[in-house]
């Protein structure tokens, strides 16, 4: 049983190779995580494998993930589309 | 027994693990082949240097392939390093952003020229670069999409330039033929890759194929990966200039179909 919180910190952990406990809600992917152009489509692709069980079909649009700046934007963005903690 | 025991490849075009050059990669190793690896940008290392690692490649090497310096530098490191090559696996493309959306028509001289210059071109030189490594013959494979054939609104410019890519195949194989060199190319379906993320409505385009091919289904990078054993092994000792569909039928269909009747 995973929040969707942990459950996107434990991807971008294995995405961006950082140490979980920088991976706060307020952490920006690119400003504080270091995230180059490729680790951001790399994490929005990740993200849609890890929640597409969750949501059938899960998509997040280019426009939507450019609005994904941080790890709290993630999360409200996949509780948004119907994704739960459990 | 390995389909490619004793067979060396030079793989241009992997950038992670989605890639359709990670796919050919990984079915080379599998089949016995030893590989080596070029990479397109410095922040693409960090991605490809543990793939390569996981399959026994030491051979890791940036190439801009838009400058001859470094294909000559590429071919030189593999000639020392490598002695000669069997295999080349040309999987590179690139398009600016802006003219994989919208109309052709509007197309830059200086993107449209982009896209052939990395695209196209590529292939002219890095099979001209890889032809001394090839004394006993061999396979060079390049990938391409039907968007070339038909008119695949948004992939645009990237559409013209894989026509062109289609005929400089054919053509390469005509001078090549002689020496033993067999240049084919795979046109895969639609696959998510990075690159892929550059094109407008992509997942869309994934939907639609999956309804209208025959076969009903996206095509994954291990099927492009089987194909391209085929035709870097003797099994196509018979196939140059070729263009070999690796798309779940979807190139047949004229008519879509509302349902199976």
């Amino acid at each position: 049983m995973a929040t969707v919180f942990e459950r996107v910190r434990k991807i971008v952990v294995e995405q961006l190779g950082v140490e979980e406990d920088e991976v706060v809600p307020s952490a920006s992917f690119v400003d504080d995580l270091n995230a180059d152009s490729l680790d951001l489509v790399e994490l929005i692709m990740s993200l849609e494998e890890e929640f597409a069980n969750d949501v059938n079909g899960l998509e997040i649009s280019d426009e939507d993930a450019e609005k994904i700046v941080t790890v709290q934007d993630a999360v409200d963005y996949l509780k948004d589309h119907g994704v739960e903690d459990k | 027994m390995g389909k490619l025991d004793g067979k060396t490849a030079l793989i241009f075009g992997v950038a992670n693990d989605k890639s359709i050059a990670w796919g050919i990669a990984q079915a080379f190793h599998r089949e016995g082949a030893k590989l080596a690896f070029s990479y397109a940008a410095e922040n693409l290392e960090k991605r490809v240097r543990p793939l390569a690692e996981s399959v026994g490649a030491d051979f890791i090497e940036l190439c801009d392939v838009t400058k001859d310096e470094d294909i000559e530098r590429v071919f030189a490191a593999a000639q020392e390093r490598l002695g000669t090559i069997d295999v080349l696996v040309h999987a590179i493309a690139f398009a600016n952003r802006e003219d994989l959306a919208g109309r052709f028509i509007d197309t830059s001289r200086e993107g449209f020229l982009l896209a052939h210059n990395v695209s196209v071109y590529s292939l002219v030189a890095l099979a001209r670069a890889a032809r001394p490594l090839m004394p006993n013959g061999g396979s060079i494979i390049t990938l391409t999409y039907y968007g070339s054939q038909k008119v695949a609104p948004k992939y645009n410019v990237m559409g013209v330039a894989k026509a062109a890519l289609e005929a400089t195949v054919r053509y390469l194989a005509w001078d090549l033929g002689p020496e033993g060199i067999r240049v084919n190319a795979i046109s895969a379906g639609p696959i998510r890759t990075l690159a892929a993320s550059g094109i407008s409505g992509f997942r869309d385009y994934l939907k639609a194929f999956a309804d209208i091919a025959p076969l009903h289904r996206n095509v994954t990078i291990e099927q492009v990966g089987e194909a391209a054993v085929f035709l870097g092994s003797e099994m196509s000792s018979g196939t140059t200039g070729d263009i070999l569909y690796v798309d779940s039928g979807y190139n047949i269909m004229g008519l879509v179909a509302e349902e199976r009747g």
